[in-house]
């Protein structure tokens, strides 16, 4: 399907984000922003919600420390109990202490590098892909606003580049996609 | 957006723009590296070779080239190892911890340091691993079905929690790392010219765009791996200090080891960041972003924590007479009055002492001092280790055994080969890698960069248009904030009426001369930015003769005049500046 994107980039993150705020009240649907560092405070205002990414790495936690403790019980008390100095190694309770060390450091590597896995797929950033920013300024100093036609049918074209023309941006660019 | 104190001082000097911060840091990158890189990085490779060569003799022969024997089964191998993981906790506490602390500070120091810990803590990683003789057998350690039947690792052994602990915080410590260094990837793929360069940092980059969902990730995703670290650095060393408290050996079963090797560690890391952080800084050019400030927050560091090792010392010494063991009273005082008393001395003085002279503001400031004890805590940790595991072995529980421990040419051809390898690593890294956090320091740049925060009126640097809607912090707000500001800088900075400014400026250009017509590029001055520019000109001050011609006088004038940052132009020497600029021929 025939789209418009229209790109307007500035110079200072808070114009940005004054500009926006300006644009989402007269209605206007924000796509998307890029810039060279996190703009706090963009997200509620452009209609982003919190990741969940979080909630990911409990969950990666959890797995990594039910296999620990099953790992562990089935090693060290089920398949071979070892005799250490006639200590009884007979249930898991009773050694639940040595095994404390590991299980911890199990779960810390399952829930980070889980969640850096996913965030790495959810982001589509994986070693070799293309850049996909619209312009290469956008990682040095310049802040870019992206907008969808489909996005915005409520307006036509000339409407929103008048109304962003009052936010400050710098530049214009547009691309059919 | 944080608003900082006005008496905080800044974290980031000069008049830096966006574009700036993205240029100081990637110009060392990008331009030809200096002579000076070529022939560290030579002397480096050289000596981390012939380390290599040693660890090769030493697996071909085994272990015995070791000065090890019946008595002292780890000496310099152990010691090393556990030296340089501690070297390996700054890293991730600079860049976990005081991320969970919210301290900004640390953006301007946290990759370089993180770096130090990933290449530390290989370092460390090879000396257990060539201990063991048989590298080849190396997997052993896994919990991996073996050709014994079902016998497993076992789990009860520090020094297998040890191979968990260490192993987990390498990887986690990396990721942590590499998802900091993406953006900042990209931002070198976007500037980049040759296409060899563009394509390894497009590789590198992982294509990363910066929208504002990935950044809403990217931020999530360090505050999530940061709080998983920051346990983690606490377990690190407090399971290689298991390695000698669940021992029965005294001197080494004591239950205070775990905070207080943690306590060392977070010591000996911060001073040899300060050493690599003090080289660096100078030779990247990075005055700028780490400078006595960050110096300062890194010393307190050194001094609290080398206060909780010096109490732990003692705390020790005394519980061996308290405990009424005479044993471990023994190891004690053979520590301090046997054989080995130069190591423990030596452990005292760069350990204990060395950290309390931070008291003194005048010395944690100066960078020279602070390079030498950095350098000087170094050598005090690595005698610490040598003092806890040589010493507590050397004389055993039976007399006839006591021996003593000689290094050989190959303990010291191992110990000396993994300072020329982390050299090599850490110059690679600060040739090809962005050597500051460059997403981090430019969120920080409004909130703490000296000329936001000390010209409040200079937000209008660069050309701001006027909102259309009102922005959330309404006008009444700013005016307090400014009321606030003015009552801090009182005595330096007294607001002038109209006619005060006029004479003062009629005083201040009688005493400097005319500009004439004149009108040179005083943005070339260090300390001056376009802002202040454009003040100096409106006062009348337009070329390089003019400046040249302050003095004392007319500093505090123009002080009072321009009201940004007092005593700065001063400290930079002016008028010293502009007399080489006219000198200098024109281009």
């Amino acid at each position: 399907m025939a789209d418009k994107v229209i790109y307007a980039m500035y110079d200072d993150d808070d114009v940005l984000k004054d500009g926006a705020k300006m644009l989402v009240s007269k209605g206007v649907k924000v796509t998307d922003v890029y810039s060279p560092f996190p703009i706090h405070g963009i997200d509620p205002i452009i209609g982003i919600k919190n990741t969940r990414l979080g909630i990911m790495s409990f969950v990666y936690g959890l797995i990594g420390l039910t296999l620990a403790t099953y790992g562990m019980w089935f090693f060290m008390i089920d398949d071979w109990p070892m005799n250490i100095g006639g200590k009884p190694s007979f249930s898991y309770k009773e050694n639940f202490l040595s095994f404390m060390p590991i299980t911890f450091e199990f779960t810390v590597l399952c829930a980070a590098h889980g969640m850096a896995i996913t965030y790495l797929i959810v982001n589509k950033t994986l070693p070799g892909m293309p850049a996909q920013n619209p312009d290469p300024r956008t990682t040095d100093d310049k802040f870019v606003m992206e907008f969808r036609m489909s996005d915005n049918t409520s307006m036509t074209e000339s409407e929103l580049v008048d109304l962003l023309k009052k936010t400050g941006m710098t530049e214009l660019d547009q691309k059919d996609i | 957006m944080h608003k900082e104190a006005a008496i905080r001082e800044p974290l980031i000097l000069g008049h830096k723009t966006y574009h700036d911060i993205t240029e100081d840091v990637c110009r060392p990158i990008e331009d030809k590296a200096p002579k000076t890189w070529y022939i560290l990085f030579g002397i480096a490779l050289v000596i981390g070779l012939y380390g290599v060569g040693c660890i090769l003799y030493l697996l071909g022969t085994g272990v015995g080239v070791w000065g090890l024997n019946k008595t002292i089964g780890w000496a310099w191998d152990i010691t090393n190892f556990v030296w340089w993981v501690g070297i390996g906790h700054a890293g991730t506490l600079i860049s976990a911890v005081l991320l969970l602390f919210r301290q900004k500070w640390r953006m301007a120091i946290n990759r370089s340091a993180e770096a130090m810990t990933i290449f530390a803590v290989f370092m460390a990683g090879l000396f257990p691993l060539i201990h063991m003789g048989r590298l080849w057998l190396g997997y052993w350690v896994l919990p991996i079905p073996n050709q014994f039947g079902s016998l497993w690792v076992n789990f009860n052994s520090p020094l297998l929690w040890d191979v968990f602990a260490i192993s987990t915080y390498l990887s986690v410590s990396l990721v942590f790392w590499y998802i900091g260094l993406i953006p900042d990837f990209a931002t070198i793929r976007d500037r980049a010219k040759k296409p060899v360069a563009k394509k390894m940092y497009s590789i590198l980059s992982f294509g990363w765009s910066g929208r504002a969902k990935h950044w809403n990730r990217f931020e999530l995703v360090s505050l999530v791996l940061a709080g998983l670290a920051t346990p983690l650095v606490f377990s690190v060393h407090s399971i290689v200090s298991f390695d000698f408290a669940t021992s029965v050996i005294p001197g080494w079963h004591t239950t205070i080891f775990p905070p207080y090797f943690v306590a060392g560690a977070v010591f000996s890391g911060f001073a040899m960041v300060q050493t690599l952080m003090l080289i660096m800084r100078k030779a990247m050019g990075l005055e700028a972003y780490i400078h006595k400030k960050h110096v300062e927050y890194m010393n307190i560091v050194i001094m609290v924590t080398g206060s909780i090792v010096g109490t732990a010392y003692i705390t020790e010494l005394f519980i061996s007479w308290y405990s009424g063991v005479e044993y471990e009273a023994y190891a004690f005082i053979n520590r301090a009055t046997g054989p080995y008393w130069w190591a423990y001395f030596a452990m005292m003085t760069c350990n204990v002492v060395s950290p309390q002279l931070m008291w003194f503001k005048k010395l944690r400031r100066s960078l020279l001092f602070t390079f030498i004890i950095s350098i000087v805590v170094n050598i005090g940790m690595w005698f610490e280790r040598y003092v806890i595991i040589v010493t507590s072995l050397h004389r055993d529980y039976l007399p006839s055994s006591w021996s003593m421990h000689f290094p050989t040419h190959i303990d010291i051809g191992v110990y000396v080969g993994t300072i020329g390898l982390f050299f090599v690593f850490f110059l690679l890294f600060a040739r090809f890698f962005p050597v500051l956090a460059l997403n981090e320091v430019k969120s920080i740049l409004k909130s703490s960069g000296e000329s936001y925060k000390n010209a409040p009126d200079a937000h209008h640097d660069e050309p701001t248009p006027t909102p259309v809607v009102e922005a959330a912090s309404p006008v009444v707000e700013e005016k307090v904030e400014e009321k606030v500001i003015e009552a801090v800088k009182k005595g330096t900075k007294k607001k002038l009426s109209d006619e005060e400014i006029q004479s003062k400026t009629y005083e201040l250009i009688a005493k400097i001369g005319d500009a004439g017509s004149a009108l040179d590029d005083l943005k070339v001055i260090s300390g001056v930015g376009p802002v202040l520019e454009k003040k100096l000109n409106s006062i009348g001050i337009c070329s390089y003769d003019q400046v040249s011609k302050i003095s004392k006088e007319e500093y505090d004038l123009l002080d009072q005049l321009t009201g940004s940052f007092p005593g700065r132009a001063e400290r930079d020497d002016w008028a010293g500046q502009a007399k080489e600029l006219m000198n200098k021929p024109k281009s």
